[in-house]
C-alpha cells in the first residue's frame, strides 16, 4: 500500500463517524422530561421528536425513528429556548474600547445600516449568553444613547436589528430574521447637568437652546417620514425619472407598516408622544426600554402596542419614586393589558435576562407570564412567532434541558439544541474554570 | 468608582423635583421604633455559622440576639413577629460601597491622597441608603473611587437610615484605606475627558502599571523614614531630653497605621500580574493586604493570595467592559473560595447593593458553591474581611440583630426582603413603606402646588442647566 492509498484509508474511517453523525443529526428523540410548552399545559414524562431541525412530535411515548439519536433526560425540565429581545451581542465586544463597539453609526438617519452583516460570529458573548439558556437575541445597532460611542450618538434611526441563532459557523448561519426591528431613539429634550457637560466638553445650554433643538429634531424626522413616503409612491408610479435611494429604500417596509420601530421611550412624556407619532405617521411601533407607565397604558393597550422591557434591575428615576418602581414596571405594564417581552439593550448582561425577569415576579408579575415574556411574547412581538418561542410542533428546535427553573440562579443549563443541532455550552468563562483549577 | 460610566444609575437630573429633600427626609423618619425585645417566631432561621433552624426562633434583647432555636421564650412584653413560612437571614454586608458619598469619589489631583477621609463627606440623606436595606443590606465598606494608586481613608457605616452620618459609623470597626491599581489610576496618565473626545488635559503621573508600584514604593519609603523619625522623638522624650518633634504630616500618617496594623487595606484591582506586584510591595514594606477588591483575575493567583492572608471581593459576574476585565469569569469566587481564599460578592453600585442575596446565588451555578457557602459571600465573609465578624455576619447568640426576614428562601429569584432590623431596630417594612406611599403622593402634590403657586415667570432664556 502507497502512502496516497493510506492516506485515502485512514480520511476514509475517519470521515465515517462523521458520516453517521451526519445522518443521525436529522433526528434526536428526547426523552423522560417534564416539557415545558408554554403555549399549552405542561408535560410529566413527555418526549420530543426533532427531526431536520424542527419538533416533529410532541408526547408522552415517542417512537425513536431508526437512526435517531436519543436522549434521555433523567428527569430534567425541557423548555423552549429563551429569546433576549434587546441586546447588542455580536456588534461590540469590549464597551470602553471603540475600536471593538459597533455602535451608534454617524449620522440622524440610518436604517440602510444592518446589525446582521457586522454580527460577529466569533464574539465571546455569544457562547457566555447562550449558557444561560438563551438561544436567541435581538442585536440592535445603536446603544441607545446609552455609550455616547460612535461620531453620531444623537442618531434618531440607527439601523435595522436583526434575530440572531447563537449558534453558528457565519452571521448568514445564524440570522433567523435579517430585519426584524427598526431601531429608533426617539427625539427628547436632553438637559445636560453642568458637571456632566463640563466631561463631555461640551458648554452646558440652556432649556430654551435643548427645547430648540428638541423642535428641529421632530421637524426632521417628519420631513425624513415625508421623504420616505414620496419616495414609496415615485417608486410604485415608476417614471422613467425615478432614481433609487439607499437610505430612503429602508424605510419602505416601515411606511408601509410591515417592520415595527423599535422606539426607546423612557418616560411617559415619550411613550405618549411616541404613540401620537405612530398614530399621525401610520407606522407600527414597539415601545423599548421604558423606566414609567404614567397613564400610557389605555393608549398603548388600544393601539397594541407592544412593549421590551428593559432592565428590571435599576435605580428609580427619581429620588422620591417607590423603592421597588422598577421592579414592579414589568406588571404594571402587563396588568395595563399590554404585551410585554423582556431585554437587556447591553452585551455583557444578556446573558441575565431570566433574572429580571423572575425579579419582576418577585414583585408581581405571574410567574407564567415572565416565562413568556422570555419565549413566545418575544417571538410574537419581533414577528418570528411561526419559527420560536414555544415547543410546538413544526416550530424551530430551539431547546434547553435544565435541571430546574430557567429563572432561578442555582438552575443549571445542563444541554442546548438550536435549531435542533446539540449546542456546545462551553464559554471563555468555563475554559478559564477548567484551566486555572488545575493551577 | 469603578466604572467612566454608570450602568444603571442614568442621570434623573432632568426632574427637577424640589421637594425631594424634604419627602426623603419624611421617608427617613417612619419605621424607627425603639431598642425593643423582639421575637421572631417560626422562621427558617439561615444562621449561616450554625445550620439551617427549620420552624426557629430568635429572641432580640437590648439590639443583640439573645436566643436562637425552635424552643424559645421570650417575656411576656415582647413584640412577637410571627414569621411562619418566612426566612430569616444575617444582615447582608457589602465590602465594596460608594453610597452616602457626598459629590466626587476621588480627590483626584493627586496619586497619593491619603490625606482625605471619606467620613468627613457622609451623606446620610442619600436615598440609595434607604433603597439598600429595603434589599436587605445593613453594612457598607465606604471607600473612595479608584483614581489614585493609593486613595483615601475609608469607613465602615451601619445603614441606620434616619440617623446623622456620625450615628451610621460601625462602632469598633477598623477603619480602612483605598488603594487602587490598573487602568484606573494610569488612566490619569494620558487624561482623555469622559467620551474620549477632545482635547487631553495635561497628564498626571503614573501612567503604567509600573508607575502605579512606584507611587506605592515611594510612598511607603517616606512613611518607614516618618515612623522612624518618630519613634527616634518617642524615645528621646522617654529618656528625658527635650527633642523637636517632627512636623506632623497628614498625608503619612494613615500609611504608618497600615504598617502598624491599625488601618485595613482594601485595593481595587484586576490583573494577576499586579495582584501579585502589591502582595510582594506589601510583603517588603512589611504591611498587609486586608481586601483585593474586584480582584477579576484572582482565580489565577488564588494560591497566592491566600498566602498572603488577604480576602478577595469580587463581582458575580462582571466582566468585558474594559480590557482588564475581559479574562474575568464568573467562577472565580468559586475557585478562590476552594483555593483557601476568603471571599465576599460585593456591589460597588448603588443598584447593585439592593439584591446582594441574588447576586451570591449566583456561585452556586458557577462553580458549584453550596448555599451556605453562597450566603456566606454577602454575611459572614464580608464581616471576616472586614474584621467585625465577632459583631455580624451571622444569627448568634450575642451578636448584633442585624436581620433579614424574606418572604422565599434569599437565595431564591423570586424572593423579596420584607423586614430589617439593625441592632434590633426595624429600619425597613415593606408594609409600612407601602402603607405609606399615597400620604407622601398627597404631600409631593401639596408641595408642587404650592412651588407653582410662588414660582416667578420664568425668564425667557430659562436658567443655565
Amino acid at each position: 500500500m502507497n502512502r496516497t492509498h493510506l492516506c485515502t484509508w485512514i480520511g476514509g474511517l475517519l470521515l465515517l463517524p462523521c458520516i453517521i453523525a451526519a445522518a443521525e443529526s436529522n433526528s434526536v428523540l428526547i426523552q423522560n422530561v417534564t416539557i415545558h410548552p408554554v403555549t399549552a399545559a405542561d408535560i410529566q414524562n413527555g418526549a420530543v421528536l426533532v427531526v431536520d431541525g424542527k419538533i416533529a412530535e410532541i408526547g408522552t411515548k415517542l417512537e425513536a425513528k431508526s437512526g435517531a439519536r436519543v436522549i434521555d433526560g433523567h428527569g430534567l425540565q425541557l423548555y423552549p429556548g429563551l429569546i433576549n429581545a434587546a441586546t447588542n451581542v455580536g456588534l461590540a465586544e469590549i464597551e470602553a474600547l471603540r475600536d471593538t463597539v459597533d455602535l451608534d453609526e454617524v449620522g440622524l438617519f440610518n436604517p440602510e445600516l444592518r446589525a446582521e452583516i457586522a454580527f460577529n460570529p466569533s464574539s465571546e458573548h455569544i457562547d457566555v449568553t447562550r449558557a444561560s439558556g438563551i438561544t436567541t437575541v435581538i442585536s440592535l445597532p445603536g446603544s441607545g444613547g446609552r455609550g455616547g460611542f460612535g461620531g453620531g450618538g444623537g442618531s434618531v434611526i440607527t439601523g435595522q436589528g436583526a434575530l440572531m441563532h447563537l449558534e453558528g459557523w457565519t452571521w448568514e448561519e445564524m440570522t433567523v430574521k435579517p430585519s426584524a426591528v427598526m431601531d429608533m431613539l426617539f427625539p427628547e429634550i436632553q438637559t445636560v447637568p453642568r458637571q456632566f457637560a463640563a466631561m463631555m466638553g461640551t458648554p452646558p445650554r440652556t432649556y430654551a437652546e435643548e427645547e430648540k433643538q428638541y423642535k428641529e429634531r421632530l421637524r426632521q424626522v417628519s420631513d425624513f417620514f415625508e421623504q420616505a413616503r414620496r419616495y414609496a409612491k415615485a417608486k410604485s408610479a415608476g417614471g422613467p425619472d425615478f432614481r433609487s435611494d439607499v437610505r430612503l429604500e429602508a424605510m419602505i417596509p416601515v411606511i408601509e407598516g410591515k417592520l415595527p420601530l423599535l422606539v426607546r421611550a423612557e418616560k411617559e412624556k415619550m411613550i405618549k408622544e411616541a404613540v401620537e407619532f405612530a398614530d399621525k405617521e401610520k407606522v407600527k411601533i414597539i415601545i423599548a426600554d421604558p423606566r414609567e407607565i404614567g397613564s400610557a397604558g389605555p393608549l398603548l393597550k388600544a393601539r397594541n402596542i407592544p412593549v421590551v422591557l428593559g432592565k428590571t434591575f435599576q435605580l428609580p428615576m427619581r429620588d422620591d419614586d417607590p423603592y421597588d418602581a422598577p421592579y414592579t414596571l414589568p406588571n404594571d405594564f402587563y396588568k395595563a393589558g399590554v404585551k410585554i417581552c423582556f431585554g437587556t439593550f447591553d452585551v455583557e448582561f444578556a446573558r441575565n435576562v431570566p433574572f429580571e425577569a423572575a425579579q419582576a415576579v418577585a414583585f408581581g408579575l405571574p410567574h407564567d407570564e415572565a416565562l413568556k415574556a422570555l419565549t413566545i411574547n418575544s417571538a410574537e412581538i419581533l414577528g418570528a412567532a411561526d419559527k420560536l418561542g414555544s415547543i410546538e410542533k413544526g416550530k424551530v428546535a430551539d431547546l434547553i434541558l435544565t435541571d430546574g427553573d430557567p429563572m432561578e440562579a442555582k438552575t443549571n443549563i445542563k444541554q442546548m439544541f438550536i435549531a435542533g443541532r446539540e449546542v456546545n455550552l462551553e464559554s471563555r468563562h468555563t475554559r478559564e474554570y477548567e484551566r486555572w483549577m488545575e493551577r | 468608582m469603578l466604572r467612566f460610566k454608570s450602568r444603571t444609575g442614568r442621570s434623573g437630573a432632568d426632574e427637577a423635583v424640589r421637594p425631594t429633600t424634604a419627602i426623603v427626609f419624611m421617608m427617613a423618619t417612619v419605621g424607627l421604633c425603639g431598642a425593643q425585645t423582639i421575637l421572631i417566631r417560626n422562621a427558617t432561621v439561615l444562621t449561616v455559622t450554625k445550620g439551617t433552624v427549620e420552624n426557629g426562633s430568635v429572641l432580640i434583647e437590648n439590639g443583640k440576639v439573645a436566643a436562637v432555636g425552635t424552643n424559645v421564650s421570650a417575656p411576656a412584653d415582647a413584640t412577637v413577629v410571627d414569621a411562619t413560612g418566612k426566612y430569616l437571614m444575617p444582615g447582608i454586608i457589602d465590602c465594596h460601597s460608594h453610597t452616602a458619598v457626598e459629590g466626587s469619589v476621588n480627590e483626584g489631583t493627586v496619586s497619593d491622597s491619603s490625606m482625605v477621609n471619606i467620613k468627613d463627606v457622609i451623606n446620610p440623606y442619600d436615598i440609595n441608603i434607604y433603597r439598600a436595606l429595603a434589599g436587605g443590606l445593613t453594612v457598607s465598606n465606604v471607600l473612595h473611587g479608584s483614581a489614585n494608586a493609593i486613595g483615601g481613608q475609608t469607613i465602615v457605616i451601619k445603614l441606620r437610615w434616619g440617623k446623622t452620618a456620625p450615628e451610621m459609623l460601625f462602632e469598633g470597626a477598623k477603619p480602612g484605606i483605598k488603594f487602587a491599581l490598573g487602568e484606573n489610576p494610569k488612566r490619569q496618565g494620558y487624561p482623555q475627558n469622559f467620551f474620549s473626545q477632545g482635547p487631553a488635559a495635561e497628564p498626571r503621573y503614573p501612567g503604567t502599571r509600573m508607575g502605579v508600584e512606584e507611587v506605592i514604593r515611594a510612598s511607603f519609603t517616606e512613611a518607614k523614614n516618618y515612623q522612624a523619625e518618630w519613634k527616634e522623638y518617642n524615645e528621646r522624650v522617654a529618656r528625658g531630653e527635650k527633642p523637636i518633634p517632627p512636623r506632623k504630616d497628614l498625608r503619612l500618617e494613615p500609611l504608618v497605621e497600615v504598617m502598624e496594623g491599625q488601618r485595613y487595606v482594601h485595593a481595587h484591582c484586576y490583573r494577576s500580574d499586579e495582584i501579585l506586584m502589591l502582595l510582594r510591595v506589601a510583603d517588603e514594606m512589611g504591611f498587609k493586604i486586608r481586601t483585593l477588591q474586584h480582584v477579576l483575575e484572582g482565580y489565577k493567583v488564588a494560591k497566592e493570595i491566600a498566602d498572603h492572608g488577604a480576602g478577595a471581593s469580587t463581582f458575580s459576574d462582571w466582566w468585558a467592559y474594559k480590557i482588564e476585565a475581559y479574562d474575568a469569569t464568573p467562577y472565580n469566587a468559586a475557585m478562590m473560595t476552594r483555593k483557601g481564599v476568603v471571599v465576599s460578592v460585593n456591589s460597588d453600585s448603588d443598584e447593585l447593593q439592593r439584591h446582594l442575596n441574588l447576586e451570591a446565588a449566583k456561585v452556586m451555578r458557577y462553580g458549584g458553591l453550596s448555599e451556605t457557602e453562597a450566603l456566606a459571600m454577602v454575611t459572614i465573609n464580608p464581616a471576616k474581611q472586614l474584621g467585625i465578624d465577632d459583631k455580624v455576619g451571622s444569627i448568634e447568640v450575642g451578636k448584633s440583630a442585624d436581620l433579614v426576614l424574606y418572604d422565599k428562601h434569599p437565595l431564591s429569584n423570586y424572593s423579596k426582603a420584607l423586614k430589617v432590623w439593625i441592632d434590633g431596630h426595624e429600619y425597613f417594612d415593606r408594609d409600612k413603606d407601602l402603607e405609606t406611599r399615597p400620604k407622601f403622593e398627597q404631600q409631593k402634590k401639596e408641595l408642587l402646588q404650592k412651588e407653582n403657586a410662588e414660582k416667578p415667570k420664568p425668564a425667557k432664556e430659562g436658567r443655565r442647566l
